[in-house]
């Protein structure tokens, strides 16, 4: 019905045309060959441009947001390392701060216990020292209390000696006498 | 508009006879078909008619511009297809032939064909790029506009048609494509009807497209004939200072039309094929 229309329609105008028909008429060898045209152009471009270009822009994509992907990967990879990085010497820091710490105590364990030490040695030396004195005293003592004993016995000898009378002499000479005989 | 020099040329010439119902025809022997290729006041060629197959197959003046479109298109879709293996960045032409390829993927199939676009993005292009070329080469003075043909729209819109329905019947099988074209709970008693209005209307879409594109391409050309014969309905010169801006203006609006009938044209074709391959919708 429709079709009818526009074949009216052509007719009013198709006597105008000079081989070619009229405005609205369809024209069966021009049909031929458009039609021929068209799917040889379709099937050209499709094997020529469409599949390539599209493949070609199908793979650009892949890659710009694989390229993308990449890079966001990298940034964040990147991050995490400053960040390890940030930790690591900031750990470090704290090592080496703790070594230090250490070292000095033990320095200055070290300093007390040499001082502690020589303390005590000079102590002891003191102590040696005195104790020697003590004795070389003690001997001298002794020697002198030796020296003084002698010397009152002979005093005393020397006394006894001009008091003594010539019977005392006499009883003690006996008396050595008796003894030696009764043994 | 094939070219202003010729109409000129043709004018002056029928001025000359003294004729007057000679130039009723005019207009309408630039817009239609001829088996001539005028290059006024250059000469013209005679085209021959070929007789294959017991029939006559007449090489009109459309059909050698419908072959200059063709090989138009393979060499430069060729050419930016080979640019992209020498390198991934486009560049020059091939940026622009992109810039409608990746259009006519993301905006036009992809939107709405939706799912297994990808099997008729290669008609589609060729659609799109098909008119575009036709309708920019008629632009061009001593050429002619094959889409102002209606046989060449008609044949366009039959080929668009056969893909609407084979894409339905592919996917949906074909007689769950036929099921699928009457919309679902509708009472048993209209079923005929709007089995019958569908089925119409399987036929005015394509018709439509035919038609559209075919006014489209016709009527600017029309029109900026109209508006030089003006100078010459008048007599005058001066009327030239009024008709030639304004036939420049509808020369540059046709440039827009070029492009925007190429995107109709490839757009309803697209949702047509989107609507028969997903009933469902």
């Amino acid at each position: 019905m429709i079709l009818g229309n526009v074949l009216a329609f052509a007719a009013m105008y198709s006597e105008g045309g000079e081989g070619g028909g009229g405005l609205l008429s369809v024209n069966p060898g021009l049909a031929f060959w458009t039609v021929l045209t068209f799917l040889l152009l379709l099937v050209i471009l499709r094997k020529v441009a469409w599949t390539p270009i599209l493949q070609a822009l199908d793979e650009r994509e892949a890659k710009i947001k694989e390229s993308l992907e990449q890079a966001e990967k990298a940034q964040s990879e990147a991050k995490a390392l400053i960040e390890e990085n940030r930790q690591n010497m900031s750990k470090a820091e704290d090592e080496a701060r703790k070594l230090l710490a250490d070292a000095q105590k033990i320095a200055e364990r070290n300093i007390e216990a040499s001082r502690g030490e020589a303390k005590a040695q000079a102590e002891r030396i003191i102590a040696d020292a005195q104790q020697e004195i003590d004795r070389k005293k003690q001997e001298a003592l002794n020697e002198i209390k030796g020296q003084i004993a002698e010397l009152s016995v002979a005093i005393a000898e020397k006394v006894i000696r001009k008091n003594l009378s010539e019977q005392v002499q006499k009883d003690v000479i006996d008396q050595y006498i008796n003894e030696l005989q009764k043994n | 508009m094939t070219d202003t020099l010729h109409t000129v040329a043709d004018t002056v010439a029928r001025a000359a006879e003294g004729g007057h119902g000679a130039e009723d025809n005019w207009i309408m022997h630039h817009i239609l078909d001829g088996n001539v290729l005028d290059f006024k006041p250059f000469g013209e060629i005679h085209l021959p008619t070929l007789h294959l197959f017991g029939y006559d197959l007449p090489i009109t003046k459309h059909t050698v511009f419908l072959w200059v479109v063709a090989l138009l298109m393979i060499f430069v879709l060729r050419a930016a297809a080979k640019k992209y293996k020498k390198s991934m960045v486009p560049s020059g032409v091939q940026n622009m032939l992109e810039i409608i390829i990746v259009f006519v993927r993301d905006e036009i199939a992809k939107n709405t064909i939706g799912k297994g676009y990808e099997n008729f993005l290669p008609y589609l292009l060729t659609a799109f790029f098909f008119i575009l070329f036709s309708n920019f080469l008629g632009l061009i003075p001593f050429t002619a506009t094959v889409t102002s043909n209606i046989t060449v729209t008609a044949v366009l819109a039959t080929l668009s048609f056969l893909t609407i329905q084979l894409g339905g019947m592919r996917k949906n099988g074909v007689f769950g494509y036929m099921k699928g074209l009457v919309p679902h709970g509708i009472p048993i008693v209209f079923l005929p009807v709007i089995a019958v209005v569908e089925f119409i209307g399987l036929f005015t879409k394509p018709f439509a497209l035919a038609i559209r594109l075919f006014a489209n391409m016709t009527a600017g050309h029309i029109v900026i004939y109209a508006l030089f014969s003006l100078i010459f309905v008048m007599k005058s010169f001066g009327i030239a200072f009024l008709s030639v801006p304004m036939a420049l203006f509808v020369y540059f609006l046709e440039i827009l039309v070029a492009l925007l009938q190429a995107y109709i044209f490839t757009m309803l074709s697209s949702l047509f094929i989107g609507m028969a391959v997903h009933q469902e919708h």
